[in-house]
């Protein structure tokens, strides 16, 4: 039990050791959601109405914290892929450490950043405008529930890119995630879709989690309930966390 | 007499349709360099793979320092270090940080892992390059600082999967000091290579595979098998007369080379044939005793193996 949070330290550590080294990149992933929530909240903001009514900015930001964590799918996957392209989880499983270790090592990491993100995201919206109105309670709930999708997505990451295993896959879990994130109600309002393209919006599980964090914080457009927004990301863990154990204990 | 450090019975694998590997064998003596030989392809990493437990074999048993890689797979784990094909080090890291994040990984504990790191990147003449990413190192020196990380826990059994490949004749010079030095440690090397070379340079004995099968088993020099006597005639017209006199000499069939003018044959003992043949052979340009290449003996193994 100690090796194994000694072992999933040293993991941890290990990527922030990358920070540290290239705290260029860190920050390119860190600034790239602030990048998009500025070109929807000035350039296409203007654009857009709410249906309901209300401030698009402020409908805008719970959208945008759903989309940041699903982006954590690309930086899980190139971690994974890399360390298995290179030889290194090849040198891990020859040594004397769990897998159990390895994993934890990469999802704490990967929280870690997520996190961050989370929290430079805040910063911005409040700087352009967004608040939360029901309280600390409830927005902390909120900032739950967007870290618990990110832990689902995050297994799922691992999973995919166990079974990937390519760094040159990268590409093709982009073309993944952005139609999974813009099918959703981040952006628009399902309402405003044509019926059919509306339902699947409003079954995306990153709806839900939209859903929820709009109704958590107060803000406008369709709110929604929580237990839809906890169900998807246990259901994803679910079937996820299994599998990616599986598939690492057995990489050939 | 110890037990032996690493030893294979029997080992079979298949990857769906393609059988990697067909009851293999092997002993291999503690403080011993053997090589794996065989083209691409051939099974080597396979068994590589499955003696560092990174695979199941599907039937067979493997013995490694003492320990079953299957059944005891952790005990296993804490006694061997591999060298795989790819550099298995993290790029983004410095070659100290990689040292000292295996060596904590190896349980040896931060200060401990840090002295271990300073030693190694030393002996490695690493020390220079010590702080930068590894990304930035050059395939040479990526080699060894992978080879470094492989040494961290003083290894009973070390695995070299293709240490070599990819390097310039120089890095390969600097692996290859580094691999002997190692064997003087008392370190048993299990190494695989494509370079018949790097395996008459560095192993006392050899396991020559061919499509999953070992197909020979000896020393170098076994391998080797006969020297050849090396005929070169003045006449090209004389080659057909001079190989029939060869057949007479030799222990096995004259090959003919006619842009060179040139006879090879497999001989007994090396003084009568020489003598025979100059005395025999009459107006020749050249005569040559010498040992075969590893690469002679490799094509007529393989060769073999086919029929």
């Amino acid at each position: 039990m100690t090796a194994y949070v000694n072992d999933s330290w040293t993991l941890t550590r290990r990527t922030l050791l990358h920070w540290r080294n290239q705290p260029a990149q860190l920050a390119l992933g860190l600034f790239f959601p602030v990048m998009i929530l500025l070109m929807f909240a000035y350039l296409f903001g203007g654009a857009m109405s709410v249906p309901g009514g209300g401030d698009y900015r402020e409908f805008l930001l719970p959208g945008m914290f759903v989309l940041t964590m699903a982006f954590g799918l690309e930086s899980t996957f190139q971690a994974v892929t890399t360390d298995v392209g290179r030889g290194v989880t090849d040198r891990f499983r020859t040594m004397p450490i769990s897998s159990a270790a390895v994993l934890t090592g990469r999802s704490v990491a990967d929280m870690l950043y997520a996190a961050a993100g989370l929290a430079v995201l805040i910063a911005c919206g409040l700087a352009v405008g967004w608040r939360w109105h029901d309280g600390p309670v409830d927005a902390v709930l909120a900032v739950g529930l967007l870290l618990l999708l990110r832990y689902s997505l995050l297994w799922f990451g691992i999973w995919l890119a166990l079974v990937a295993g390519k760094p040159e896959m990268l590409m093709a879990v982009q073309i993944l995630v952005w139609p999974l994130a813009f099918l959703s109600s981040i952006f628009a309002a399902p309402e405003t879709m044509p019926d059919w393209l509306g339902i699947v919006a409003e079954w995306n599980p990153l709806s839900a989690t939209a859903a929820a964090t709009r109704e958590l914080f107060g803000n406008p457009g369709q709110g929604g309930a929580l237990w839809p927004a906890i169900a998807w990301p246990v259901l994803l863990l679910t079937v996820f966390v299994p599998l990616a154990v599986r598939r690492y204990r057995r990489l050939t | 007499m110890r037990d032996p450090a690493i030893e294979a019975e029997g080992l079979t694998r298949r990857f769906g349709e393609t059988t990697a590997l067909v009851e293999f064998d092997l002993t291999v003596p503690t403080g011993t360099v053997h090589g794996l030989l065989g083209p691409n392809g051939a099974g080597k990493t396979t068994a590589v793979r499955i003696l560092t437990t990174l695979l199941r074999p599907d039937a067979g048993q493997a013995r490694v320092a003492g320990h079953d890689v299957v059944r005891e797979a952790d005990r296993v784990r804490t006694r061997i270090g591999l060298v795989g094909q790819q550099a298995g080090v993290d790029e983004q890291l410095s070659g100290r940080q990689n040292l000292e994040m295996f060596g904590r990984l190896h349980h040896l504990g931060a200060a401990v892992a840090r002295g271990r790191a300073g030693e190694l990147l030393d002996r490695f003449g690493l020390t220079e390059a010590a702080d930068r990413p590894a990304a930035k190192y050059s395939g040479g020196m990526r080699r060894r600082l992978d080879l470094a990380v492989g040494l961290l826990i003083g290894p009973a059994v070390l695995f070299l999967d293709e240490p070599t490949t990819g390097l310039d004749p120089r890095a390969r010079n600097e692996v290859w000091r580094e691999i002997r030095s190692l064997v003087t440690e008392g370190t048993t090397v299990l190494l695989t290579t494509q370079y018949l070379e790097e395996a008459d340079q560095l192993a006392d004995a050899l396991t020559v595979v061919d499509r999953g099968r070992v197909i020979a088993t000896g020393t170098p020099d076994e391998l080797k098998g006969a020297d050849h006597l090396d005929v070169v005639v003045r006449d090209a017209g004389s080659l057909e007369r001079t190989a029939e006199l060869l057949a007479g000499i030799g222990t096995g069939e004259p090959q003919l080379d006619r842009d060179r003018r040139q006879i090879s044959v497999p001989v007994g003992d090396r003084m009568t044939a020489l003598t025979r043949a100059a005395r025999e052979l009459g107006d020749v340009e050249d005569i040559a005793l010498r040992r075969p290449t590893l690469d002679e003996a490799f094509l007529e193994l393989t060769e073999r193996s086919v029929r």
